[in-house]
């Protein structure tokens, strides 16, 4: 008999022979009709790592003021930024401003020829992190791919989500793309940085555990609705989600979000920004085993102010990311996660000095620069270059395509295996050819 | 009624050897035990489909239901009390009738619908789309326009597919502007999900290249002024051109001429289109289309419901695609006013509509919802610089004229991404995100606390009752009184039902905060 009886109190009373079974059927994913095994790539040298964290660098960052620095073309291109330093990496040298990252240099590549030639921001977003021009299909991003491969459909069994995003989205575009909603990010909300990082939904201050608890029986005596459709599958759905929120609300999960158990020290070196401290939970979820972290960081569309917003920048963002490099490769972690640095394009190699602008930078995708630590990737090494002033592609041109394939691969995921979707169309997961990006090698091989 | 759900029992006994109900009168309070309109057309079609698959229907809904439904369904809202109380101390017989009469005549109605139509119509200022601001805004004043006026479906239909000038001043042409990608494919796949149903990913790559001939003499040429564009026919091409369509119907076009212009003449003729247009409204007032997805039109997805389509789409073109008229139509048959309680455990029974789909509020409709009952406002976003659109604070999301401008809230419950118009877009499905949002986010709990409006509900003239409170509470929130169970339930003992004080704040809170993460408020039913 179903042990929902006692709870009837409707009148007529349905005997129920295989009720439940409908309410099961939305647990998967609402747009893929079948489930499609995940494409693993051939074993590789090295072990697949296990996470990406992406620093998403929103706005684009300029590549001269930080990993593609070039003292020699003049005031009209360095501004104030004429003396880069060395760097622990054999001929390497970065942005002046950077010295904390130069001493991780080993750890990381860097990559000076990205191009794509897009200039506007919503359009380059999505070439970037979904690795496609614009066109008919709407692609997923790089995590929403991670949250299909590497999520629940596939062995992840965290409550929390696999693909999070701290602190806000983007709104440029639809991460998830035609994958649907159920690979969207879960963006925490809150700001790590202050007293309580409230994540919202998880961390509340105001409501006590007892009282949380009140209410959740409250809840289910006046589910007088809920009673009278015991067999709705999209209440039963719902009441899968309500439990799952309540483990999360009420059992250990929330615990991760607690900066305050890290000690002051550790706390300190990443900074005390939201930045930093964003970098800091990046690796406790990591550790955690979360598979997709995204940092949203903003302030880089510096059209005005260039230099002293690049003053104020640089350094949270020199100790944030060279401290999640070491913390993480002391912790042993660094081999399993891949760090990925980068915005939507790079800024305007010549400074323009004239009004409005007074020393700004403008949008250019013809030639940026993006990092890559850890998970693999081979440290200390420069891919690409680009010319005496940053203004083309010198060498290797490297597209967004090759970026985000090289860094599925690593993860495990054949950038060339199929990629189920809910159009039932026949497409592939990141094909190295890809229209209106020429075809590539379609990886980094320099550094894998 | 009665001696029909016998017949149904026993049918049901004899077919499928399930024991089905044991006592069958209606579920208190959500259903009665006649209908209040007579049987229609469309419930002739509907039951006898559903009578051949051996499916019983749901009860009546109460006028509780239907109250809350129609608002919903119509208006894009929940009733406010004050309508709650009129409503359900209406005597006369016709109370139903006069409800989606008023309420199909309504401002709210015009927004709602603008809403939907925005979502197929693709109007957003970002990407992929990049309408940009300004012809957003004159895209949706236009939409909105239309369905204020309730303009014939063919004629506006016509006007999209043949328009011509600058996005700015002609807002009809932004239709050919608000497709992703560029070139004639794009806009051929945005032609027929708007207008035929189909998704041209089912068509064959020949057939997709030959119907886009007929847009891949579109112009488009920008001007001096940020982001317009006109749309034209491109005057260099003046050869004659055929094209054969789809269902090999081959479209002649003459030296000269717009190519547009023959294809929106033929393509209104066919019986497919007001069937297309009509389907999509009834999957706006269901949740799911006759044929279902209402966007995928093609002969291996039939209808489960044989007949239904052909008869709406007939009545829809004679009566002029008059779009209330559908509407109304469809509102006043006992297929819509059946309860959500299902009768049946057949596997069919959602096809055949057989009982009124349970679906959790849109995005849109549950943050206005909550903004009004709790007093509070949303504050929007949007990642386009400029120009800047002012959304004063008086906004109803529903309003929001572009898909760009957002909110997360908007974006955790699954608003329309307005990417290509395909109906999956929105996505009306609970989340583990939303349940944490609402049984737990900060954001919440504060509007709940600091709401004047609840707090006004202990207050009234005189001192409130405790019983009083809730009553007021629940018709505020779920178009309805408390049974007894929950009356006994939100305030604590059989004695607190009788107390003359109202409850203490935090109770009164955390009987809110139920109803609000309750099935019942999130769920249309």
């Amino acid at each position: 008999m179903n042990p929902d009886f006692g709870n009837l109190t409707r009148r007529r009373m349905l005997v129920r022979g295989a009720f439940g079974t409908a309410g099961l059927m939305l647990g998967g994913h609402p747009l893929l009709g079948k489930s499609t095994a995940p494409a693993v790539a051939p074993a590789a040298s090295a072990a697949p790592a296990r996470a990406v964290i992406q620093i998403w660098m929103w706005g684009g960052p300029s590549h001269l003021d930080s990993f593609d620095p070039k003292p020699d073309a003049g005031r009209d291109y360095c501004g104030p930024y004429t003396s880069p330093i060395a760097t622990r990496a054999d001929g390497v040298r970065i942005c002046e401003k950077l010295p904390l990252l130069a001493e991780q240099a080993r750890h990381f590549s860097l990559i000076r020829s990205m191009t794509h030639g897009i200039n506007a921001h919503e359009t380059a977003s999505y070439a970037v992190q979904t690795g496609h021009p614009p066109g008919r299909l709407l692609w997923p991003s790089l995590g929403a791919l991670v949250s299909l491969f590497k999520g629940y459909d596939h062995g992840y069994k965290d409550l929390i989500p696999p693909y999070v995003v701290l602190t806000s989205p983007q709104g440029r575009f639809s991460e998830c793309g035609f994958l649907g909603p159920a690979h969207k990010p879960f963006a925490t909300g809150g700001d790590p940085n202050r007293e309580r990082f409230e994540v919202e939904g998880i961390v509340s201050s105001r409501i006590t555990d007892e009282r949380q608890k009140q209410r959740r029986k409250l809840l289910g005596e006046l589910d007088t609705f809920g009673r009278a459709l015991p067999g709705d599958p999209a209440l039963r759905h719902k009441e899968q989600c309500e439990e799952k929120a309540y483990e999360l609300i009420l059992g250990e999960a929330r615990e991760l979000f607690d900066l305050s158990t890290e000690s002051p020290e550790v706390r300190d070196s990443y900074g005390r920004s939201t930045f930093g401290q964003s970098c800091l939970m990046a690796r406790r979820l990591v550790e955690r085993g979360v598979p997709y972290v995204t940092i949203n960081y903003k302030g880089w569309d510096t059209h005005k102010q260039h230099f002293q917003t690049m003053d104020r920048n640089l350094p949270e963002m020199d100790a944030g990311l060279a401290t999640l490099i070491s913390d993480l490769e002391s912790r042993g972690l660094l081999d399993s996660t891949i760090i990925w640095w980068g915005g939507e394009f790079g800024r305007t190699p010549k400074i323009q000095w004239e009004p409005p602008w007074n020393g700004g930078r403008g949008h250019f995708g013809a030639c940026f620069s993006a990092l890559l630590a850890g998970g693999g990737f081979r440290g200390g090494q420069v891919v690409g270059a680009s010319d005496s002033t940053g203004s083309e592609v010198a060498d290797r041109p490297v597209y967004p395509n090759e970026l985000l394939g090289s860094i599925l691969e690593r993860m495990g995921i054949d950038p060339e295996g199929p990629l189920p979707n809910p159009l039932g169309e026949d497409l592939k997961v990141m094909p190295a050819g890809i229209d209106g990006f020429p075809r590539g090698d379609g990886r980094l091989r320099e550094i894998m | 009624m009665k001696p029909i759900s016998i017949i149904w029992l026993a049918i049901a006994w004899m077919s499928s050897g399930w024991v089905a109900a044991v006592e069958s009168g209606p579920v208190q309070p959500f259903e009665t035990d006649r209908f209040a309109v007579a049987p229609s057309e469309i419930d002739r079609l509907a039951f006898a489909a559903m009578r051949e698959a051996g499916v019983e229907p749901a009860l009546p809904c109460s006028d509780e239901v239907f109250l809350r439904r129609v608002h919903l369904d119509v208006a894009g809202r929940i009733p406010t009390l004050a309508e709650t109380r009129a409503f359900l101390r209406d005597p006369s017989k016709d109370r139903r009738s006069r409800l989606i009469d008023r309420l199909l005549e309504s401002d709210d109605h015009v927004d709602y619908w603008t809403m939907h139509w925005c979502d197929v119509l693709r109007v957003k200022s970002e990407f992929p789309i990049n309408l940009w601001p300004d012809a957003v805004q004159a895209y949706h004043r236009w939409i909105r326009e239309q369905v204020a006026a309730n303009r014939p479906y063919d004629e506006m239909a016509t006007e999209m597919l043949t328009a011509s000038g600058s996005n700015f001043r002609d807002p009809a042409v932004n239709f050919y502007r608000a497709v992703p990608g560029k070139g004639p494919e794009p806009i051929a796949a945005a032609v027929a999900l708007t207008f035929m149903g189909c998704r041209i990913e089912h068509w064959p790559q020949p057939i997709r290249t030959e119907f886009g001939k007929i847009f891949a003499r579109l112009a488009f040429k920008p001007t001096a002024e940020w982001k317009e564009e006109i749309v034209c026919p491109d005057p260099a091409c003046f050869d004659a051109l055929d094209v054969r369509l789809p269902d090999h119907h081959v479209i002649h076009v003459a030296p000269g001429e717009d190519g547009r212009v023959p294809f929106a003449a033929w393509l209104i003729a066919q019986p497919r289109f007001a069937e297309a247009g009509a389907n999509r409204v009834w999957a706006w007032v269901f949740g799911r289309g006759i044929v279902h997805e209402p966007d995928d039109l093609r002969p291996e997805n039939p209808a489960a419901i044989p007949g239904l389509l052909e008869h709406l789409g007939q009545a829809f073109a004679a009566d002029g695609y008059d779009s209330r008229k559908l509407l109304r139509r469809i509102l006043h048959s006992r297929l819509y006013q059946l309860s959500s309680i299902p009768r049946s455990e057949s596997s069919r029974v959602a096809e055949l509509f057989a009982a009124y789909p349970v679906r959790r509020l849109e995005a849109e409709v549950l943050l206005d919802t909550l903004c009004d009952l709790t007093g509070t406002r949303e504050g929007y976003m949007s990642p386009i610089p400029e120009p800047f659109t002012h959304v004063p604070p008086s906004a109803r999301s529903v309003r929001l004229a572009d898909g760009s401008i957002t909110s997360p809230f908007l974006e955790m419950f699954g608003r329309s991404s307005r990417d290509s118009g395909h109906i999956l877009e929105r996505n009306n499905q609970v989340s583990d995100a939303q349940m944490l949002y609402l049984l737990n986010s900060t954001e919440l709990q504060n509007r709940l606390a600091r709401s004047p409006k609840l707090r006004a509900l202990t207050r009234g003239k005189g001192s409130r009752k405790a019983d009083q409170v809730v009553e007021a509470v629940y018709l505020s929130l779920l178009s309805r009184r408390p049974t007894h169970r929950e009356s006994v339930a939100a305030l604590g003992d059989r004695a607190a039902t009788r107390a003359p004080a109202p409850p203490p704040p935090q109770q009164l809170e955390d009987l809110v905060w139920a109803l609000v993460n309750s099935k019942e408020f999130l769920h249309r039913h």
